[in-house]
């Protein structure tokens, strides 16, 4: 397929013998942004953590570009930099200043300017309304804006493909809105996206493609339209069955 | 002055000889805090290792250091060695050893503490944004142990400083010993004298560890989040 950035082909998981992803492939192309779903416990976010070599696979390969993705080489922290990835537990790091956590990594890691990642810094925090918050610490701000700060800071990076593993599942539902319409944006301006969420209508509206997993294989995906209005398996049916109220009244 | 005994303290050089005491007490445990610090920190990065003989043998090491009381400790570095292995340590020697034993012991236990609190979502993050694992430590986990550090170290700081008060029984002349003997000394003439001392002594030891109390108070409401 032209413009693929990102191939995992048969890629096979497990922890002490329990089978996490099973023989698992995806492409993705530059540009699409993808929508991971499926019951907990399924491997949603063991394939986005194996995808930033932050597990160690089995066997299988995760390619970006032409790059094998390799936990344990010497060049992952090299490929580390070009994937970005923000946490369910947004982990800012709290003996630091929101500024400082933005500029950390591309100061120390990819020796740029200071000057001029904080200038860069500074209009991403703009863009996500937090410019007043640059020199708050982490434990002055809220779980939304903590979890914006998170998105800004592996932004920073310039990655060329963002993994986000269900950023929004552990905010206060006033908070989730401004985080998921910041990655509402992102979408637009063409960033290459995978996405582990539970919210369904931010899914349906932010993808190009829903994958739904269940026990580390993919039972179905398609465009979001298709997949949620009318979705072919009877796993999916019943599990996007328990989003719905509709039949409770 | 008559009637609480503290008027001894201006007999002669008695104030002077307190002082100097106080300064023998101080340079035992400061010697014996340098030390307990710099191998506090490789006992406790050492207790962090998963293997397992490691494991065990810093595990009896604490326990033990818990368990025994420091007098024991004392007498049995001076004067228990002395005979069976023939070693002839003066007093002070063989108190900044078992002052630094029992420093080390729980220095380890605390900076083993501060490092496994680090949450492992640090870790993670900062392997995400593409940092190795030596700057990983240096400017993420490290900063934020000693963090958690500082205000239990001097806990620990003051408590070996106050601790010496133990090494008279093996015949350091330090504060507390010499006070016994201006009491001695002045026994006829200022029988009120071991309030005077005493309190002097209460005073001076306050003196030695209230400012590092204070630092501690004062660190810990800085970096409290």
């Amino acid at each position: 397929m032209a413009n693929t950035l990102l191939k995992i082909e048969n890629l096979t998981k497990s922890y002490d013998g329990n089978v996490i992803l099973k023989d698992f492939n995806l492409s993705v192309r530059k540009g699409e942004v993808i929508v991971i779903i499926g019951p907990s416990g399924c491997g949603k976010s063991t394939l986005l953590r194996c995808i930033n070599g932050l597990e160690a696979i089995q066997s299988g390969v995760i390619k970006l570009d032409d790059e094998i993705i390799d936990s344990k080489s010497k060049t992952i922290t090299k490929l580390r930099q070009r994937v970005g990835m923000v946490f369910q537990s947004y982990d800012l790091f709290p003996h630091k200043t929101v500024l400082q956590n933005i500029i950390l990594a591309p100061t120390l890691v990819q020796k740029r300017d200071k000057k001029e990642v904080a200038a860069e810094a500074e209009q991403l925090l703009d863009k996500v309304g937090l410019s007043d918050k640059k020199d708050s610490y982490p434990r002055q701000l809220s779980g939304g804006q903590k979890q914006r700060v998170a998105i800004v800071r592996a932004l920073c990076m310039h990655p060329e493909v963002m993994l986000f593993d269900e950023v929004t599942a552990a905010l206060d539902p006033e908070m989730v809105r401004e985080v998921l319409d910041t990655m509402l944006e992102l979408a637009r301006q063409g960033s290459t996206m995978l996405i582990v969420t539970h919210e369904m209508e931010f899914a349906k509206a932010v993808s190009d493609r829903v994958i739904f997993l269940d026990n580390g294989e993919i039972i179905e995906e398609g465009a979001p339209q298709s997949f949620f209005n009318h979705p072919k398996t009877e796993r999916a049916q019943k599990f996007l069955h328990t989003f719905e109220f509709e039949h409770i009244k | 002055m008559q009637a609480l005994g503290l008027d001894v303290l201006f007999k002669g050089s008695n104030l002077l000889r307190l002082l100097g005491g106080l300064g023998k007490a101080l340079e035992i445990s400061l010697i014996a805090v340098a030390l307990s610090l710099i191998l506090g920190v490789l006992f406790g990065v050492l207790m962090t290792f998963r293997n397992p003989v490691i494991r065990a043998l810093s595990r009896i090491y604490l326990e033990i250091v818990r368990i025994m009381p420091q007098m024991v400790l004392l007498f049995l570095v001076f004067f228990g060695t002395t005979r069976v292995f023939g070693w002839d340590l003066n007093a002070e020697a063989a108190s900044v050893i078992v002052f630094a034993f029992w420093g080390t012991a729980e220095m380890g236990d605390l900076v083993r503490g501060a490092i496994i609190s680090v949450p492992k979502h640090q870790y993670e993050s900062a392997f995400a944004l593409g940092m190795t694992k030596s700057q990983t430590y240096f400017t993420i986990i490290i900063p934020q142990a000693i963090r958690q550090l500082i205000p239990l170290s001097i806990n620990l700081i003051t408590r070996m400083i106050k601790t010496t008060s133990l090494v008279m029984m093996i015949g350091v002349v330090e504060v507390l010993k010499v006070s016994q003997q201006i009491i001695e000394a002045n026994r006829m003439t200022s029988p009120n004298a071991a309030f005077g001392i005493y309190l002097t002594v209460f005073v001076l030891y306050f003196i030695a560890c209230w400012p590092f109390s204070i630092l501690a108070k004062h660190l810990e409401r800085k970096w409290s989040n």
